[in-house]
């Protein structure tokens, strides 16, 4: 991974471009699914896959590649799209999500789609099974393997005790091939997660638990890829990346708000985003121009 | 004896409502009736159908956060200090996720703990496979001390909520998302371990014994079995256990043969129950409506109860088969 220049910036930007309009009319053909969480997490995702993971969607086996686990399922519409948009398979196929018969579960199955790493949906079981990789991964390729695990979790998830109980483990072995993702966008179903269930002081508790914890802005393209260098230049710790995101991020209407944690735009409210959304309008076709 | 039901249960325009939306409303009677009814939830207040109650009731609401383990045990806390705790969240995380919580905290003290499993069976919907509880009855008629109850529409829900919130026992009680039609009426009557006949042609050859929300595909096989000429008896199991064994044997004698229809795995669900009833008591030729050994996943509620094979014609060809 090499640091960022400004093209490649602006190339990300418009990637989470289209993807975030693939989410929108995804959900909107689906008439059911999460808007929040995937339009949050859409820039750490394009980072990822068009910049970050080392990984072929051509040879989606192929055993170099790093692992993704995707903890938190229900945003499995940002996992989706940007999959699709870096090539595992046709863009179109996103028209299908959550009907019957398609490979795009409403939330991720392994079954229907072999691809992924894992299924998902039941919240707070996806760190236990990156941290088993990580091991593995450590027991067949010693301190110097080149393979990195990440996985990525909601903040309201952290509500679940497992995932503490695999914060311990993760700490007590020092897995420093494994990098967890934590979209820090302040809300869960019944509200906002420090009314809900507070987290904070959110950082030190994992500091606490042996991580090396970064903060960012998750919708700073720079920022997401310089903290994963550091995450992965952390020798002697697992590290975690606290991305602090807005739910719903690029259309007003559902930005913030708790209520489009689990509904989808309708029709109209759809054509209403599409045409918000920001670079659309032509506002800021990127930060970095 | 038939029960009274809904006079346009046969309609097409016959009423719809969840059936967690009984239990919501069951839950806020049983709370103005007994102040020790306390409520917790795991961040699905709406979904789950307890905001009524956390609105009427703030003191007596506890938002558990995503925690349905720790729920169970807290629930047990209560119980053992004289409240009379309901725990909800989906059923595949409650009483899924916190099964053994259940078992040693809840049903192995015999404490009254009540677990509202809702989101329920295939139903569900487009949320897929992980979402989807078919197992639920199984993981919980297994445990000792363990009340099941399983209605068949929203009104029963209610009576249910109020009927299991006067007992001393761990009660599960099994909800639904989807709208599904009003079968019976105010006046049903309804009593935990009583089953009750639903609809009955004359000269029955088979016994249809159902449970939750597919009793309306039972009860619409059973009367378009009836003018093919075929004729059935329709039983509604609103408890799976304790199992009503006088009545589920008498149908069997009646009858000479019983399909079960419940949306539920096969393997250790309700027509499990009634075999191990019947293979004792009255060995019967039987058939089972149910998930065969396969997960969900997603798509509408109607595609998917056709294609796992629980819908009204899929009832009807299992009538016929045995009859
Ligand atoms: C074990 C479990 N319990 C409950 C749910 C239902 N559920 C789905 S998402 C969610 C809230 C999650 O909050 P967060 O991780 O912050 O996601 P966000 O709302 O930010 O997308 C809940 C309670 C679930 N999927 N799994
Ligand atoms: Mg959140």
């Amino acid at each position: 991974m090499t640091h960022l220049h400004d093209d490649k910036i602006k190339l990300l930007e418009e990637k989470a471009l289209e993807i975030r309009k693939s989410i929108i009319e995804a959900l909107v053909e689906a008439k059911s699914g999460h808007t929040a969480g995937p339009l949050g997490m859409t820039d750490i995702f394009t980072a990822f896959y068009f910049h970050i993971l080392k990984h072929d969607p051509k040879n989606p086996t192929w055993e170099e590649r790093d692992r993704v686990v995707l903890s938190n399922g229900h945003i499995c519409p940002v996992l989706y799209a940007t999959m699709a948009h870096a090539g595992y398979f046709p863009v179109e196929e996103l028209k299908t999500l959550r009907k019957f018969g398609t490979r795009l579960q409403g939330h991720p199955h392994r079954e229907y789609l072999p691809m992924l790493e894992t299924s998902s949906g039941p919240l707070g079981q996806g760190l236990s099974q990156a941290v088993g990789m990580a091991l593995a991964d450590r027991l067949d390729r010693g301190q110097n393997s080149n393979r990195t695990v990440y996985c990525f979790l909601g903040d309201g998830e952290l509500n679940e005790g497992q995932i503490w109980e695999a914060m311990m483990l993760a700490g007590r072995e020092k897995l420093h091939n494994l990098v967890a993702i934590v979209d820090r966008n302040n809300i869960q179903i019944d509200g906002f997660t420090e009314n809900v269930m507070p987290l904070e002081p959110l950082s030190d508790k994992w500091r606490a638990f042996g991580w090396h914890v970064l903060e960012i802005d998750g919708h700073n393209m720079e920022a997401i890829v310089d903290a994963v260098d550091e995450a992965r230049a952390i020798f002697e710790k697992p590290s975690v990346i606290i991305a602090h995101t807005i739910p719903g991020k690029g259309v007003e209407m559902f930005e913030n708000d708790y209520k489009w944690h689990g509904n989808p735009p309708n029709q109209e409210q759809g054509a209403n985003a599409l045409a918000e959304l920001r670079t659309l309008g032509g506002q800021i076709a990127s930060e970095h121009e | 004896m038939t029960v009274p039901l809904n006079p346009k249960l046969f309609d097409t325009d016959v009423e719809q409502a969840p059936i967690r939306a009984g239990f919501g409303e069951g839950l806020v009677l049983a709370g103005r009736a007994d102040e020790r009814v306390v409520a917790m939830c795991c961040d699905l207040t709406e979904s789950t159908k307890m905001d009524a109650f956390a609105k009427e009731f703030p003191k007596r609401f506890f938002e558990m956060g995503i925690m349905e383990q720790s729920s169970a045990s807290v629930a047990s806390g209560m119980a053992a200090m004289g409240k009379i705790p309901f725990v909800s969240s989906y059923a595949m995380f409650s009483p899924g996720r916190s099964w053994e919580q259940i078992r040693t905290n809840i049903c192995y003290n015999d404490r009254p703990v009540k677990i509202a499993g809702s989101h329920a069976g295939v139903s569900v919907g487009p949320d897929g496979g992980t979402h989807q509880a078919i197992e639920d009855i199984a993981i919980t008629r297994v445990m000792p001390n363990m009340v099941v109850v399983t209605p068949c529409d929203s009104i029963e829900a209610k009576k249910a909520t109020l009927a299991m919130a006067k007992t001393n026992s761990p009660t599960y009680i099994r909800l639904a998302r989807e709208k599904t039609p009003i079968i019976t009426t105010e006046d049903t009557p309804f009593e935990i371990g009583k089953a009750q006949e639903f609809f009955r042609s004359a000269n029955p050859k088979v016994g249809i014994i159902a449970c939750g929300s597919l009793v309306y595909n039972a009860i619409m096989a059973g009367k378009e079995l009836e003018a093919e000429g075929t004729g059935t008896i329709v039983l509604n199991i609103g408890t799976v256990k304790p199992m009503d064994r006088t009545a589920v044997i008498a149908l069997a004698k009646e009858c000479g043969a019983i399909v079960t229809v419940e949306e539920h795995q096969v393997a250790g669900g309700m027509g499990s129950a009634v075999a191990e009833i019947l293979s004792v008591e009255h060995p019967t030729k039987m058939a089972f409506i149910g998930v065969q050994d396969l997960f969900g996943q997603s798509g509408t509620p109607l595609e998917l109860i056709k294609h796992y094979g629980m819908d009204k014609d899929s009832i009807k060809v299992a009538v016929k088969k045995l009859s």
